[in-house]
Protein backbone atom coordinates (compact mmCIF):
# COMPACT_ATOMS: atom_id res chain seq x y z
CA UNK A 1 0.00 0.00 0.00
CA UNK A 2 1.30 3.40 -0.87
CA UNK A 3 1.87 6.04 2.16
CA UNK A 4 -1.05 8.53 2.35
CA UNK A 5 0.24 11.84 0.76
CA UNK A 6 0.29 15.17 2.40
CA UNK A 7 -0.80 18.17 1.25
CA UNK A 8 -1.48 22.20 2.07
CA UNK A 9 -4.49 23.83 0.88
CA UNK A 10 -4.71 27.27 0.39
CA UNK A 11 -7.65 28.60 2.21
CA UNK A 12 -9.12 31.91 1.48
CA UNK A 13 -12.29 31.88 3.24
CA UNK A 14 -14.11 31.39 -0.15
CA UNK A 15 -16.12 28.31 -1.57
CA UNK A 16 -14.15 27.64 -4.27
CA UNK A 17 -11.02 27.17 -1.85
CA UNK A 18 -12.87 24.89 0.02
CA UNK A 19 -14.28 22.79 -2.73
CA UNK A 20 -10.95 22.35 -3.61
CA UNK A 21 -9.19 20.93 -0.27
CA UNK A 22 -12.77 19.09 0.02
CA UNK A 23 -12.49 17.08 -3.18
CA UNK A 24 -8.65 16.44 -2.55
CA UNK A 25 -9.76 15.06 0.93
CA UNK A 26 -12.50 12.46 -0.63
CA UNK A 27 -9.07 10.80 -1.98
CA UNK A 28 -7.80 9.90 1.10
CA UNK A 29 -5.04 12.78 0.96
CA UNK A 30 -4.30 14.45 4.18
CA UNK A 31 -5.08 18.32 4.10
CA UNK A 32 -4.00 21.11 6.39
CA UNK A 33 -4.89 24.98 5.45
CA UNK A 34 -2.90 27.79 4.85
CA UNK A 35 -3.62 31.33 4.92
CA UNK A 36 -1.70 33.91 4.37
CA UNK A 37 -2.86 37.62 6.04
CA UNK A 38 -1.31 40.64 4.15
CA UNK A 39 -3.52 43.29 5.76
CA UNK A 40 -5.35 43.72 2.84
CA UNK A 41 -7.52 40.75 3.69
CA UNK A 42 -11.12 41.60 3.64
CA UNK A 43 -11.66 38.59 6.17
CA UNK A 44 -9.19 40.57 8.50
CA UNK A 45 -9.80 44.15 9.50
CA UNK A 46 -13.32 44.90 8.57
CA UNK A 47 -15.23 43.80 12.22
CA UNK A 48 -13.95 45.63 14.63
CA UNK A 49 -13.91 49.02 13.89
CA UNK A 50 -17.35 50.48 13.33
CA UNK A 51 -19.84 50.33 16.60
CA UNK A 52 -22.43 48.55 14.74
CA UNK A 53 -20.10 45.75 13.71
CA UNK A 54 -18.60 45.63 17.07
CA UNK A 55 -22.40 44.31 18.32
CA UNK A 56 -21.73 41.42 15.91
CA UNK A 57 -18.47 40.78 15.01
CA UNK A 58 -18.00 38.29 11.81
CA UNK A 59 -16.74 35.04 11.44
CA UNK A 60 -13.06 34.72 10.03
CA UNK A 61 -13.77 32.56 6.98
CA UNK A 62 -10.76 31.55 6.16
CA UNK A 63 -11.08 29.57 10.14
CA UNK A 64 -14.98 28.76 9.18
CA UNK A 65 -13.61 26.69 5.81
CA UNK A 66 -11.24 24.82 8.25
CA UNK A 67 -14.29 23.90 10.57
CA UNK A 68 -16.23 22.71 8.15
CA UNK A 69 -13.14 20.62 6.47
CA UNK A 70 -11.97 19.60 9.78
CA UNK A 71 -8.81 20.39 8.89
CA UNK A 72 -6.21 22.79 10.82
CA UNK A 73 -5.23 26.20 9.36
CA UNK A 74 -1.79 27.74 9.45
CA UNK A 75 -2.42 31.37 9.64
CA UNK A 76 0.79 33.43 8.11
CA UNK A 77 1.43 37.06 8.50
CA UNK A 78 3.69 38.25 5.85
CA UNK A 79 2.82 41.74 5.45
CA UNK A 80 6.16 42.96 5.30
CA UNK A 81 7.36 40.42 2.43
CA UNK A 82 4.09 41.32 0.62
CA UNK A 83 4.21 45.02 0.21
CA UNK A 84 6.91 44.36 -2.53
CA UNK A 85 4.33 42.56 -4.34
CA UNK A 86 1.93 45.95 -4.09
CA UNK A 87 4.55 48.22 -4.78
CA UNK A 88 6.62 46.54 -7.37
CA UNK A 89 4.51 43.81 -9.46
CA UNK A 90 6.37 42.45 -12.43
CA UNK A 91 3.00 42.02 -14.04
CA UNK A 92 1.18 45.38 -12.95
CA UNK A 93 -2.09 45.77 -11.61
CA UNK A 94 -5.53 44.40 -12.18
CA UNK A 95 -8.58 47.22 -12.36
CA UNK A 96 -7.09 49.36 -9.15
CA UNK A 97 -4.49 48.04 -7.48
CA UNK A 98 -4.67 44.52 -7.51
CA UNK A 99 -1.65 42.91 -8.16
CA UNK A 100 -3.63 39.68 -8.77
CA UNK A 101 -0.79 37.47 -10.79
CA UNK A 102 1.92 38.42 -8.77
CA UNK A 103 -0.13 37.85 -5.70
CA UNK A 104 -0.84 34.33 -6.48
CA UNK A 105 2.74 33.35 -7.68
CA UNK A 106 3.74 34.77 -3.98
CA UNK A 107 1.30 32.79 -2.42
CA UNK A 108 2.09 29.38 -3.58
CA UNK A 109 5.70 30.50 -3.48
CA UNK A 110 5.05 30.65 0.03
CA UNK A 111 3.14 27.56 0.15
CA UNK A 112 5.88 25.47 -1.64
CA UNK A 113 8.14 26.78 1.17
CA UNK A 114 5.85 25.64 3.58
CA UNK A 115 5.35 21.91 2.41
CA UNK A 116 9.11 21.54 1.76
CA UNK A 117 9.73 22.44 5.67
CA UNK A 118 7.23 20.59 6.76
CA UNK A 119 7.38 17.46 4.42
CA UNK A 120 4.14 17.58 2.50
CA UNK A 121 3.99 16.49 -1.28
CA UNK A 122 1.64 19.17 -3.00
CA UNK A 123 -0.40 22.10 -3.09
CA UNK A 124 -3.96 23.00 -3.30
CA UNK A 125 -5.70 25.94 -4.90
CA UNK A 126 -9.42 26.89 -5.78
CA UNK A 127 -8.45 28.82 -9.12
CA UNK A 128 -10.23 27.60 -12.32
CA UNK A 129 -9.73 28.70 -15.78
CA UNK A 130 -11.08 32.06 -16.59
CA UNK A 131 -13.04 32.62 -13.45
CA UNK A 132 -11.26 35.74 -12.48
CA UNK A 133 -10.12 38.05 -15.09
CA UNK A 134 -6.38 38.37 -14.57
CA UNK A 135 -4.91 35.99 -12.54
CA UNK A 136 -6.78 32.73 -13.42
CA UNK A 137 -6.94 32.39 -16.94
CA UNK A 138 -5.72 29.54 -19.72
CA UNK A 139 -2.49 31.40 -20.55
CA UNK A 140 -1.63 32.68 -16.61
CA UNK A 141 -2.17 29.51 -14.35
CA UNK A 142 1.51 28.39 -15.92
CA UNK A 143 2.93 31.15 -15.17
CA UNK A 144 2.02 30.55 -11.21
CA UNK A 145 2.75 27.21 -11.15
CA UNK A 146 6.27 28.34 -13.14
CA UNK A 147 7.59 31.42 -11.47
CA UNK A 148 5.97 29.92 -7.92
CA UNK A 149 8.39 27.34 -8.00
CA UNK A 150 5.62 24.94 -7.22
CA UNK A 151 5.27 23.25 -11.11
CA UNK A 152 3.89 20.11 -11.11
CA UNK A 153 3.43 19.98 -7.52
CA UNK A 154 0.34 22.32 -7.76
CA UNK A 155 -2.99 21.16 -8.44
CA UNK A 156 -6.23 22.94 -9.12
CA UNK A 157 -8.47 20.07 -8.44
CA UNK A 158 -11.78 22.22 -9.35
CA UNK A 159 -10.22 22.65 -12.94
CA UNK A 160 -7.14 19.89 -13.00
CA UNK A 161 -9.03 17.80 -16.39
CA UNK A 162 -8.48 21.10 -18.52
CA UNK A 163 -4.84 21.22 -17.16
CA UNK A 164 -1.82 18.56 -17.60
CA UNK A 165 -1.32 16.29 -15.11
CA UNK A 166 0.58 17.10 -12.20
CA UNK A 167 2.69 15.16 -10.03
CA UNK A 168 0.20 13.82 -7.70
CA UNK A 169 -1.92 12.43 -10.90
CA UNK A 170 0.98 10.80 -12.27
CA UNK A 171 2.23 9.23 -8.63
CA UNK A 172 -1.13 8.35 -8.23
CA UNK A 173 -2.24 10.24 -5.11
CA UNK A 174 -5.29 11.62 -6.99
CA UNK A 175 -7.20 10.10 -9.85
CA UNK A 176 -7.82 12.69 -12.27
CA UNK A 177 -11.27 11.15 -13.35
CA UNK A 178 -12.34 12.41 -9.64
CA UNK A 179 -11.16 16.19 -10.09
CA UNK A 180 -12.76 18.37 -11.74
CA UNK A 181 -13.21 20.45 -15.13
CA UNK A 182 -14.85 23.76 -14.27
CA UNK A 183 -14.39 26.49 -17.28
CA UNK A 184 -15.33 30.03 -17.17
CA UNK A 185 -17.19 32.80 -14.96
CA UNK A 186 -20.35 30.66 -13.84
CA UNK A 187 -20.53 29.86 -10.56
CA UNK A 188 -22.92 26.89 -10.66
CA UNK A 189 -20.98 24.08 -10.55
CA UNK A 190 -19.49 25.19 -7.31
CA UNK A 191 -22.82 25.62 -5.88
CA UNK A 192 -23.52 22.32 -7.47
CA UNK A 193 -20.37 20.50 -5.70
CA UNK A 194 -21.20 22.58 -2.12
CA UNK A 195 -24.92 21.11 -2.74
CA UNK A 196 -23.28 17.88 -3.12
CA UNK A 197 -20.96 18.17 -0.65
CA UNK A 198 -23.43 19.19 2.19
CA UNK A 199 -21.96 23.12 2.35
CA UNK A 200 -23.81 25.53 3.23
CA UNK A 201 -23.67 29.30 4.36
CA UNK A 202 -20.22 29.70 2.31
CA UNK A 203 -19.00 33.02 1.76
CA UNK A 204 -19.09 34.41 -1.55
CA UNK A 205 -16.79 37.73 -2.00
CA UNK A 206 -17.80 39.49 -4.77
CA UNK A 207 -14.95 41.16 -6.25
CA UNK A 208 -12.05 39.75 -4.97
CA UNK A 209 -10.44 38.52 -1.77
CA UNK A 210 -8.99 41.95 -0.99
CA UNK A 211 -9.07 45.35 -0.44
CA UNK A 212 -6.83 46.08 -3.38
CA UNK A 213 -9.35 45.43 -5.78
CA UNK A 214 -11.41 48.18 -4.23
CA UNK A 215 -11.63 51.75 -6.52
CA UNK A 216 -12.00 53.79 -3.20
CA UNK A 217 -9.62 51.92 -1.50
CA UNK A 218 -6.81 52.25 -4.31
CA UNK A 219 -7.74 55.81 -4.72
CA UNK A 220 -6.30 56.30 -1.10
CA UNK A 221 -3.35 54.11 -1.33
CA UNK A 222 -2.73 55.74 -4.90
CA UNK A 223 -2.65 59.39 -2.92
CA UNK A 224 -0.81 58.69 0.53
CA UNK A 225 2.27 57.20 -2.48
CA UNK A 226 1.79 60.69 -4.30
CA UNK A 227 1.35 62.75 -1.52
CA UNK A 228 4.55 61.23 0.46
CA UNK A 229 6.41 60.99 -2.95
CA UNK A 230 7.46 57.19 -1.88
CA UNK A 231 5.77 54.01 -2.79
CA UNK A 232 5.87 52.89 0.55
CA UNK A 233 3.33 51.59 3.26
CA UNK A 234 3.40 50.18 6.68
CA UNK A 235 0.29 48.33 8.70
CA UNK A 236 -0.88 51.39 10.01
CA UNK A 237 -1.37 53.35 7.03
CA UNK A 238 -3.03 50.10 5.25
CA UNK A 239 -5.31 50.01 8.74
CA UNK A 240 -6.01 53.99 8.71
CA UNK A 241 -7.26 53.52 5.34
CA UNK A 242 -10.09 52.08 5.97
CA UNK A 243 -11.09 53.80 8.68
CA UNK A 244 -12.47 57.42 8.79
CA UNK A 245 -13.28 60.42 6.27
CA UNK A 246 -9.67 61.15 4.64
CA UNK A 247 -9.91 65.06 3.87
CA UNK A 248 -6.68 66.38 2.10
CA UNK A 249 -6.59 70.09 2.04
CA UNK A 250 -2.91 70.79 1.11
CA UNK A 251 -0.87 68.82 -0.57
CA UNK A 252 1.30 68.02 2.44
CA UNK A 253 -1.10 67.05 5.03
CA UNK A 254 -4.70 64.78 5.06
CA UNK A 255 -6.96 64.64 8.44
CA UNK A 256 -8.57 61.37 9.06
CA UNK A 257 -11.82 62.00 11.07
CA UNK A 258 -13.46 59.48 13.04
CA UNK A 259 -17.00 58.54 12.03
CA UNK A 260 -18.68 57.30 14.99
CA UNK A 261 -18.26 56.41 18.32
CA UNK A 262 -16.02 52.58 17.21
CA UNK A 263 -13.63 54.47 14.82
CA UNK A 264 -13.15 57.37 17.05
CA UNK A 265 -11.32 54.77 20.00
CA UNK A 266 -9.92 52.90 16.94
CA UNK A 267 -7.80 56.15 15.92
CA UNK A 268 -7.21 57.01 19.68
CA UNK A 269 -4.84 54.37 19.49
CA UNK A 270 -2.47 56.42 17.03
CA UNK A 271 -2.18 59.49 19.18
CA UNK A 272 1.43 59.01 20.00
CA UNK A 273 1.97 59.22 16.34
CA UNK A 274 0.12 61.07 14.69
CA UNK A 275 -0.99 65.09 15.72
CA UNK A 276 -4.48 64.80 16.94
CA UNK A 277 -7.51 67.21 17.46
CA UNK A 278 -10.35 67.02 19.69
CA UNK A 279 -13.25 69.54 20.24
CA UNK A 280 -13.51 70.28 23.66
CA UNK A 281 -16.85 72.61 23.63
CA UNK A 282 -19.03 70.42 22.02
CA UNK A 283 -19.77 66.89 20.73
CA UNK A 284 -17.10 65.61 18.05
CA UNK A 285 -15.49 63.67 16.40
CA UNK A 286 -11.31 62.52 17.04
CA UNK A 287 -9.40 63.38 14.13
CA UNK A 288 -6.04 62.72 13.37
CA UNK A 289 -3.21 65.01 10.92
CA UNK A 290 -1.09 63.07 8.52
CA UNK A 291 2.30 64.80 7.06
CA UNK A 292 4.20 68.08 8.21
CA UNK A 293 2.14 70.75 9.49
CA UNK A 294 3.11 74.18 10.38
CA UNK A 295 0.79 76.56 13.13
CA UNK A 296 -1.31 78.10 9.49
CA UNK A 297 -2.40 73.80 8.74
CA UNK A 298 -3.09 73.37 12.41
CA UNK A 299 -5.74 76.30 12.14
CA UNK A 300 -7.39 74.69 9.28
CA UNK A 301 -7.14 71.42 10.51
CA UNK A 302 -8.95 72.57 13.77
CA UNK A 303 -11.52 74.60 11.81
CA UNK A 304 -11.98 71.24 10.22
CA UNK A 305 -12.85 69.16 13.25
CA UNK A 306 -14.93 71.97 14.43
CA UNK A 307 -17.30 71.59 11.06
CA UNK A 308 -17.41 68.37 12.06
CA UNK A 309 -18.54 68.62 15.61
CA UNK A 310 -21.88 69.58 16.34
CA UNK A 311 -20.97 72.79 16.54
CA UNK A 312 -20.32 73.45 12.89
CA UNK A 313 -23.24 75.80 13.18
CA UNK A 314 -21.70 77.90 16.40
CA UNK A 315 -19.81 80.74 16.17
CA UNK A 316 -16.50 79.56 17.76
CA UNK A 317 -15.33 75.80 18.79
CA UNK A 318 -12.67 74.87 20.86
CA UNK A 319 -10.44 72.23 20.11
CA UNK A 320 -7.75 70.78 22.05
CA UNK A 321 -4.38 70.07 20.24
CA UNK A 322 -2.44 67.18 21.27
CA UNK A 323 1.11 66.63 20.20
CA UNK A 324 2.31 63.09 19.66
CA UNK A 325 4.99 63.59 23.13
CA UNK A 326 1.22 64.41 24.58
CA UNK A 327 1.60 68.46 24.97
CA UNK A 328 -1.71 70.10 24.32
CA UNK A 329 -3.10 73.40 23.81
CA UNK A 330 -6.61 74.72 23.11
CA UNK A 331 -7.51 76.50 20.20
CA UNK A 332 -10.95 78.15 19.56
CA UNK A 333 -11.74 78.50 16.04
CA UNK A 334 -14.89 79.38 13.31
CA UNK A 335 -15.56 76.12 11.91
CA UNK A 336 -15.11 75.68 7.91
CA UNK A 337 -18.46 76.92 6.42
CA UNK A 338 -19.22 73.20 4.02
CA UNK A 339 -19.32 75.03 1.03
CA UNK A 340 -15.70 75.89 1.48
CA UNK A 341 -14.44 72.52 1.34
CA UNK A 342 -14.15 71.35 -1.73
CA UNK A 343 -15.13 68.33 -3.27
CA UNK A 344 -11.64 67.09 -4.52
CA UNK A 345 -10.50 67.54 -0.30
CA UNK A 346 -12.29 64.40 0.03
CA UNK A 347 -9.19 61.38 -0.59
CA UNK B 1 3.26 27.85 36.05
CA UNK B 2 2.85 31.04 35.34
CA UNK B 3 0.47 31.60 31.73
CA UNK B 4 2.11 33.18 29.10
CA UNK B 5 0.81 36.03 28.38
CA UNK B 6 0.70 37.55 24.23
CA UNK B 7 -0.71 41.37 24.33
CA UNK B 8 -2.40 41.72 21.38
CA UNK B 9 -4.36 44.86 22.25
CA UNK B 10 -4.48 47.16 19.79
CA UNK B 11 -4.74 44.34 16.79
CA UNK B 12 -7.49 43.55 14.30
CA UNK B 13 -8.22 39.78 13.31
CA UNK B 14 -6.60 38.17 12.37
CA UNK B 15 -3.37 39.40 14.29
CA UNK B 16 -4.59 38.23 17.86
CA UNK B 17 -4.80 34.35 16.44
CA UNK B 18 -1.65 35.13 14.24
CA UNK B 19 -0.02 36.13 17.75
CA UNK B 20 -1.45 33.60 20.08
CA UNK B 21 -0.51 30.69 17.00
CA UNK B 22 2.81 31.56 17.21
CA UNK B 23 3.31 31.53 21.08
CA UNK B 24 1.66 28.28 21.45
CA UNK B 25 4.11 26.55 18.66
CA UNK B 26 6.78 27.07 21.62
CA UNK B 27 4.67 25.48 24.07
CA UNK B 28 3.72 22.03 25.29
CA UNK B 29 0.16 20.25 25.96
CA UNK B 30 -1.32 21.64 29.29
CA UNK B 31 0.61 24.73 29.41
CA UNK B 32 -1.84 28.04 29.60
CA UNK B 33 -1.79 31.27 27.67
CA UNK B 34 -3.19 34.40 27.74
CA UNK B 35 -4.03 36.82 25.40
CA UNK B 36 -5.07 40.49 25.94
CA UNK B 37 -7.59 41.64 23.03
CA UNK B 38 -9.35 44.48 22.26
CA UNK B 39 -11.43 43.25 18.82
CA UNK B 40 -13.90 41.48 19.96
CA UNK B 41 -13.31 39.82 16.51
CA UNK B 42 -11.26 37.39 18.77
CA UNK B 43 -14.46 35.90 20.72
CA UNK B 44 -15.27 34.11 17.11
CA UNK B 45 -12.14 33.50 16.22
CA UNK B 46 -9.17 32.39 18.74
CA UNK B 47 -12.23 29.60 20.25
CA UNK B 48 -12.06 28.51 16.13
CA UNK B 49 -8.83 28.90 15.81
CA UNK B 50 -8.45 26.38 19.18
CA UNK B 51 -11.14 23.99 17.63
CA UNK B 52 -9.25 23.24 14.47
CA UNK B 53 -6.27 22.55 16.39
CA UNK B 54 -7.45 20.96 19.38
CA UNK B 55 -6.58 23.12 22.03
CA UNK B 56 -9.04 24.51 24.51
CA UNK B 57 -10.57 27.77 26.37
CA UNK B 58 -10.26 27.60 29.86
CA UNK B 59 -11.59 31.28 30.79
CA UNK B 60 -12.92 34.51 28.43
CA UNK B 61 -13.11 37.67 30.72
CA UNK B 62 -14.69 40.55 29.41
CA UNK B 63 -13.82 44.37 30.97
CA UNK B 64 -15.28 47.15 28.92
CA UNK B 65 -12.98 47.43 25.72
CA UNK B 66 -10.88 44.59 26.83
CA UNK B 67 -11.48 40.52 26.45
CA UNK B 68 -8.66 38.28 28.28
CA UNK B 69 -9.16 35.15 26.75
CA UNK B 70 -7.07 31.82 28.25
CA UNK B 71 -6.35 28.86 26.19
CA UNK B 72 -4.73 25.40 27.10
CA UNK B 73 -2.34 23.84 24.99
CA UNK B 74 -3.85 20.78 23.60
CA UNK B 75 -2.05 17.72 22.80
CA UNK B 76 -1.40 18.68 19.10
CA UNK B 77 0.49 21.50 20.30
S1 LIG C 1 -7.74 40.03 -4.82
FE1 LIG C 1 -6.00 40.62 -3.50
S2 LIG C 1 -5.52 38.77 -2.30
FE2 LIG C 1 -6.81 38.13 -4.03
S3 LIG C 1 -5.35 37.51 -5.64
FE3 LIG C 1 -5.87 39.68 -6.00
S4 LIG C 1 -4.30 40.84 -4.92
FE4 LIG C 1 -4.22 38.74 -4.11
Amino acid sequence: MTRQAKAVALISGGLDSLLAARVVMEQGVHVEGINFYTGFCIEGHTHAIRKKDRQRPKRNNALWSAEQLGIRLHIVDIIEEYQDVVINPKHGYGSNLNPCLDCKVFMVNKAREWIDANGFDFIITGEVIGQRPMSQRKDTLPVIARDSGAGERLVRPLCARNLPATLPEKEGWLDRERLYGFNGRSRKPQMALAKAFGFEDYAQPAGGCCFLTDKQYSLKLADLWRTRGRREYDLDDIMLLKVGRHLRPRAHFKIIVGREEGENRFLEGYRKRFISMIPTSHTGPLVLIDGEVGPGDIELAARLTARFSQGRDAALVTVEVRQTDGMTQSLDVIPVPSEEIPGDWYV
Amino acid sequence: MAAVIVDARNLLCPMPVIRTQDAVVKLQPGDSIKVLCTDPGVLHDIPAWCRVHGHEISNIEEHEHEITITVRVGQSG
